[in-house]
């Protein structure tokens, strides 16, 4: 029985999937209440499957990028619970999980609003190769490349409202939109994806922030700059 | 049936920059302690970033645990409950605690106890010796400075509290004028022990009768002293700014202390916080009440700083009075002392 979770955006979701097919799922919108529903909704599902703690063979945990906070909520909590009941915990990068609500498409962009102009970003093909790395960047910047790629792009996104009109405007006809309430996370097709990929060890398994802490970035770049005046 | 001994929580801590899991028996034994500091990596910011807090707590906490029960040779078989800091504190900090401590105690099934950190603090002292009530804890650390009064386990009535900044604030700020490195407090104490008293900075008491503090006033003492000389262009002592600072901040948490447990007519005395782990303080309380019928109790240095063995010798009464939180637990970045024991 496989356990799946994601908290990296404003959507709370969980799962259950027996190795054959999701046989739990729910989710709910609601940014500032996973810490106090993530534990109380895993144990909801696993009880209406009557499913104990024991029964678990392997937990999928979407590891970011997505709201710090909420990243390590889902990953503590994934990462504990694997490490404990001694079961292999997979983590996938929340962005790859948001791209499943359109998997088969030809190109899948899957993105995130990280405020001030940054989006954070992923690029799959049918298969579900990387077509370009996962990268926190400039709206702007992002959609020139996807523009050089001059091939037809399924958007995913719970933020596409503040940025639909940008990328029709840059890519045309070229832009593809799933249709509403294909935006949001669904720990069902995290469980999906995750069923058997290879496992990380609990311990190691670390959020996928794609982004430095800004003091440490300023602090980098002051290392940087001393040694361009020395 | 719910065992009454050999009661063994496992408690976690991660409201501020030390991941901590511990494993206390009874509410009084050290099973085992494992504390990761992040101090070298807050170092080069002079202070704590809590953001890179919250990540070293992810990275670290399944490792700290493991420790934990490594050590003292026990598998979460032999663990009757699941303790956790839960306020006050950074929030992001502390949401890696509590999420983890709710996914220990669902998976095995076990209670989940929720605590506040200075109840921690003070409980600290539990771990040495028992409490005898009423007692009067002066809680000093970077974000607090307190008396407490408990006149039994789990109820704390808080009767003075700093007005503006906390006592190791207060350190951390001067710290920054003196240019030693962090954490500064230590660093002070260090430079204070080879100064002289020289300066005459005030002792703020505020009003007569006040059991509360006020730190602010002082360090602007310490800023227009310090600048004041440069502009006559004398040069002050580094150790004498310190030594003057050290005294003024002792003598007031001294006086004020020494007051109130005549006023409350208290057995003990106790002391907590990573302030209690200044050896002025430490000196000047063993001997303001060296002739006393008090019973003054000074923790040893390692459990006056951040630790998760305070936090499980706070939960094993809430165990005792099967008073568990639920899995909606949350972090709670600003939970009051007083209401905290009230619940
Ligand atoms: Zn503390």
């Amino acid at each position: 029985m496989i356990l799946a979770m994601d908290t990296s955006t404003d959507v709370l979701s969980v799962s259950l999937h027996n190795n054959q097919e999701i046989i739990e799922e729910y989710s709910s919108k609601n940014k500032n209440k996973h810490s106090t529903r993530l534990m109380p909704a895993i144990d909801r599902i696993m009880k209406e499957a009557k499913v104990t703690p024991q029964d678990l063979t392997k937990i999928v945990v979407g590891m970011g990028p997505g709201s710090y906070t909420g990243v390590r909520i889902a990953l503590s909590t994934a990462k504990t619970m694997a490490w404990t009941l001694n079961i292999p915990v997979v983590g996938v990068s929340s962005l790859r999980a948001l791209s499943l609500q359109a998997s088969g498409d030809d190109l899948v962009c899957s993105f995130l609003d990280a405020r001030r102009g940054l989006v954070y970003a992923g690029l799959y093909d049918k298969e579900g190769n990387e077509v370009l790395p996962e990268v926190n960047i400039m709206i702007d910047e992002w959609l020139e490349k996807l523009v050089a790629l001059n091939k037809p792009v399924t958007f995913v996104s719970p933020d596409l409202a503040t940025f639909q009109s940008l990328i029709r405007e840059r890519l045309g006809e070229r832009a593809q939109f799933k249709p509403k309430g294909h935006h949001l996370m669904r720990a069902g097709l995290l469980a999906e994806y995750g069923k058997d990929l290879a496992p990380t060890d609990p311990h190691l398994l670390v959020p996928n922030y794609l982004r430095l802490v800004e003091a440490e970035a300023k602090w980098l770049e002051k290392q940087k700059a001393d040694q361009y005046d020395r | 049936m719910i065992k009454t001994d050999q009661i063994n929580i496992l408690a976690i801590e991660t409201s501020c920059d030390e991941t901590a899991a511990a494993i206390i028996q009874d509410g009084h034994t050290i099973v085992s302690e494992v504390v990761a500091t992040q101090i070298d990596s807050h170092k080069r910011f002079g202070g704590v970033v809590p953001e890179i807090a919250s990540r070293h707590h992810v990275e670290q906490m399944t490792q700290v645990l493991e420790e934990a029960l490594t050590k003292a040779s026990l598998t979460m078989a032999d663990i009757d409950a699941v303790a956790v800091t839960e306020g006050p504190g950074l929030v992001g900090a502390l949401l890696v605690g509590v999420a983890t401590a709710k996914a220990l105690a669902f998976s095995h099934q076990l209670p989940l106890i929720g605590v506040h950190h200075i109840a921690g603090h003070i409980y600290a002292n539990q771990l040495i010796e028992p409490f005898q009530f009423p007692l009067l804890c002066l809680v000093v650390s970077g974000g607090h400075t307190e008396l407490v009064i408990m006149k039994e386990h789990g109820v704390y009535e808080v009767i003075g509290e700093t007005r503006d900044d906390a006592c190791g604030e207060a350190y951390d700020k001067v710290a920054r004028v003196l240019d030693v490195p962090y954490p500064g407090g230590p660093h002070v104490d260090k430079l204070a022990k080879l100064g002289s008293d020289t300066l005459n900075l005030p002792r703020i008491y505020l009003e007569e009768g006040s059991y509360d503090f006020s730190f602010s006033g002082l360090k602007s003492a310490v800023i227009n002293t310090v600048h004041n000389a440069k502009q006559k262009g004398i040069e002050l002592k580094k150790e004498d700014i310190a030594c003057s600072f050290q005294e003024s901040v002792v003598e007031v948490l001294v006086d004020k202390t020494y007051r109130a447990s005549v006023e409350y007519g208290v057995k003990q005395v106790i002391i907590a916080g990573g302030v209690a782990a200044n050896s002025r303080l430490r000196e000047a309380l063993r001997a303001k009440f060296s002739d006393k019928e008090v019973n003054l109790s000074i923790p040893p240095l390692a459990l006056c700083t951040d630790n998760a063995a305070m936090i499980g010798a706070v939960a094993f009464n809430d165990y005792q009075k099967q008073a568990f939180s639920g899995l909606d637990l949350n972090a709670n970045p600003g939970l009051d002392l007083e209401q905290y024991g009230k619940r």
